[in-house]
């Protein structure tokens, strides 16, 4: 199975399923002629040609506009925002149409587009190029989102949100795109949407997260089984639905649970899961449900102290884990 | 006085987590003035000439050409003049973590603050297992019992068992529900008369049957050769009735035999021999010699007769393994369809006699074995655990052995290891 980096995953992703089916195409800013301002739309413009690779004007309202329409229409739009933080003039078309229109229309009208946003800090980017915007949009019924850490799911969930016949949020970590490289198969699959998936095995402690933070927790787990630390790792994947059974069967492993996400703590995905826990599980909880998050500021700063202060790193996840298995 | 300065690999551009060095254009002794350029690197997005953050002699380069390195790793040393451009390190987060790990390191003493807090798995736990929780070490926090050190405690099987929490669907179990061969209704002896009256004034005479010649035989020469001596200790075996009343229905359904409480017994004897393989020997006049596979002869009545069919290996079974074993071999014996290979290769022999109702017996060696051990009846009695009386099942196990080969301390050491071994089942325990 070849290695391949994360934003390798996306970018194959994409252009096999523009090949597969001729109604999937890309717009955004930057995403033809360019190829992307991370590259991830890199080829698909020489590929496809620019009816397939549309380079939009600066309006991400207009970008999610006209995707949702194009969707509704039968296309199978992939909308780029080129952060997540530039989402935001697009939030009313994603939450007060995409989301509704199914319900909207008695099932007459659905709109099966992609709305993909690169998130997340530690890349020197300041308050407009670092947000996660999870929270802002989990919650809304009528939206799926997915956040893949692993090459392999970034690839299959992908396509499975291309696929899905209803609005999809994906969220890649712009950070992971060059970090993170994995085994991607080279022939098509999809990841199913709402499935979580487990990435280790363990007895002592069980840790539930999504995207970047995983990789932080995957380390403290590799060093703290070096000090007898058995930790278990949910990978969420996708954040909406939330996989409900595998959450709760994470926990009853280990009765300890910590979840990590880089978006603020305070109603954030991790309030959500802890309250699922705290609903289903009080019988075998070892230990109070613990959480390590971005910090409630405004935003990441730009300053590499304060952006050291504000991201997770392995040193602190792994100081929460040890703290978590000593209780 | 010189001050030493490692040169990081910046961050040059979103995203850019790593970045390969194209070329050095400084070597170490040379002098570089601050903001110099020292190397040139290529990340995926941007090739760029790596200024140097202080002026100084480059003393050391340590990343090559070619290499590829994450943002932030030390590329080479530059020792420069002075103090003042010292390059402090930076105290980043650190102290977030300090604080942390700090009231971790706290928590090994001998705080027991936490000793009463039991968490919500932690009391699921105990009254799963009717464990008393003031018995149970704590290596939580300030002393806290958690969830592992229960499951650490259940596993370890010293436990003193708390009162079951129902004791009436309790006593409503049945403690021995199958016996080798009273379950079922026994073949009719056949024992054939000469002359029924040949004797006279009412006594008949009965031919000794080939059978019956050789049970003969082999008690007189082991009685006669070997000098018994005889023990019994009493084990409490409330776990073992709970354990094999939770497996037996489902293990009846999927094996198609009865779990029987001799296997459980088969397998606790053998992991003892394991322990004192002194048990599993032969007297040879000059020499004792110790027997390498544990081969388990089990004694198996009908009405007329007493068979010693052999579980062979029976070191490398499981109790499901010997529960078909059992079956097997009595059904066999009492079919009459034992062949000379089931009865050779004893090594030690185990006889329940408690599935005929017996409490106590003293058994002959099967010669020329070294010991024989008897399972006595299940009998629910009254016993004081703590200074408080409980009602738990207890069985007699009974031990004759060759005193030529063994003493009192040896075989008092392995019953104890018997008892530890047949107590120690809990409800987590497998019988696969």
């Amino acid at each position: 199975m070849p290695t391949m980096s994360y934003i390798d995953a996306i970018r194959t992703a994409m252009a096999e399923e523009m090949e597969r089916d001729d109604n999937v195409f890309v717009l955004g800013e930057d995403v033809g002629v360019k190829g992307g301002v991370f590259t991830t739309t890199k080829g698909l413009y020489e590929q496809f040609g620019e009816m397939r690779a549309l380079d939009t004007p600066l309006s991400e309202s207009a970008i999610a506009g006209v995707a949702i329409g194009a969707a509704m229409y039968g296309m199978r739009p992939i909308a780029e925002m080129q952060y997540s933080d530039f989402m935001f003039p697009a939030t009313n078309q994603i939450i007060s149409e995409a989301a509704k229109i199914r319900y909207r229309s008695n099932n007459d009208w659905n709109c099966p587009v992609v709305i993909r946003a690169p998130i997340g800090g530690g890349v020197f980017g300041g308050l407009y190029h670092s947000q996660c915007p999870e929270s802002v949009f989990f919650g809304t019924p009528g939206l799926k989102i997915v956040a893949p850490y692993r090459p392999y799911d970034a690839k299959g969930l992908l396509k499975a949100a291309i696929r899905d016949e209803d609005p999809v949020l994906y969220f890649e970590n712009k950070k992971s795109y060059r970090l993170i490289s994995g085994e991607v198969p080279e022939e098509d699959y999809v990841v199913e949407i709402g499935k979580a998936n487990v990435l280790r095995e363990g007895d002592d402690i069980t840790v539930i997260g999504y995207s970047l933070p995983l990789r932080f927790v995957e380390q403290a787990a590799e060093e703290l089984a070096e000090e007898g630390i058995s930790t278990h790792i949910l990978d969420l994947r996708t954040i909406q639905p939330l996989d409900k059974e595998a959450i709760l069967e994470a926990v009853r492993r280990t009765g300890k649970v910590l979840i990590v996400h880089e978006d603020n703590k305070t109603g954030g995905v991790g309030a959500e899961v802890a309250a699922i826990i705290a609903e289903e599980l009080l019988f075998e909880l070892d230990a109070p449900i613990m959480r390590l998050c971005g910090p409630d500021v405004p935003a990441m700063p730009i300053n590499p102290p304060g952006e050291k202060f504000f991201l997770l790193n392995t040193e602190k996840v792994k100081a929460a884990m040890k703290q978590l298995a000593d209780f | 006085m010189s001050v030493i300065t490692e040169i990081t690999l910046p961050q040059l551009a979103e995203s850019q987590v790593s970045a390969t060095i194209d070329r050095w254009l400084k070597q170490p002794g040379d002098w570089v003035d601050e903001y110099e350029p020292i190397c040139e690197i290529n990340t995926d997005k941007v090739n760029a000439e790596i200024p140097s953050t202080v002026a100084g002699k480059l003393t050391k380069i340590l990343v090559g050409t070619g290499e590829d390195v994450p943002v932030g790793t030390a590329i080479c040393i530059i020792e420069s003049e002075g103090s003042e451009q010292a390059a402090e390190p930076s105290p980043v987060n650190e102290a977030v973590i300090a604080t942390t790990v700090h009231t971790n390191a706290t928590a090994t003493g001998s705080d027991t603050s936490m000793r009463g807090r039991y968490s919500p798995a932690v009391q699921t736990l105990a009254s799963q297992h009717g464990i008393s929780l003031e018995h149970v070490q704590g290596t939580g926090l300030g002393g806290r019992i958690t969830r592992k050190d229960v499951l650490a405690y259940v596993a370890s099987g010293a436990r003193e068992v708390r009162q079951p929490e129902k004791p009436i669907e309790q006593s409503s179990q049945q403690v021995r529900t199958t016996g080798i061969h009273l379950s079922e209704s026994p073949r009719l002896p056949k024992i054939e008369l000469d002359d029924p009256y040949a004797g006279g004034r009412g006594e008949t005479y009965i031919d000794v049957t080939p059978i019956r010649n050789t049970i003969a035989r082999n008690m007189r020469q082991s009685v006669s050769e070997i000098p018994h001596a005889w023990t019994m200790i009493e084990v409490d075996v409330t776990n073992l009735v709970m354990i094999r009343n939770k497996f037996k229905d489902e293990f009846k359904k999927r094996e198609g035999v009865n779990l029987t409480y001799l296997a459980f017994l088969i397998k606790a004897v053998v992991n003892a021999i394991r322990d004192f393989p002194i048990m599993n020997s032969v007297w040879a006049v000059d020499k004792i010699i110790v027997k390498r596979d544990i081969n388990i002869s089990l004694a198996v009545g009908t009405e007329d007769s007493v068979m010693t069919p052999v579980i062979k290996n029976a070191d490398h079974k499981n109790v499901a393994g010997i529960a078909k074993e059992i079956e097997e071999l009595a059904h066999k014996t009492r079919e009459g369809k034992l062949t000379l290979s089931d009865m050779q290769g004893g090594t030690f022999t185990v006889n329940n006699t408690g599935s005929f109702g017996s409490i106590l017996s003293y058994p002959i060696i099967n010669y020329p074995q070294a010991a024989i051990l008897t399972f006595e009846s299940i009998v629910k009695k009254p016993v004081v655990i703590d200074d408080m009386i409980a009602v738990r099942s207890m069985a007699n196990i009974c031990l004759s052995l060759d005193h030529r080969i063994l003493d009192g301390v040896i075989c008092g050491r392995f019953l104890q290891r018997v008892k530890e071994n047949l107590e120690a089942y809990n409800l987590e325990s497998s019988i696969y």
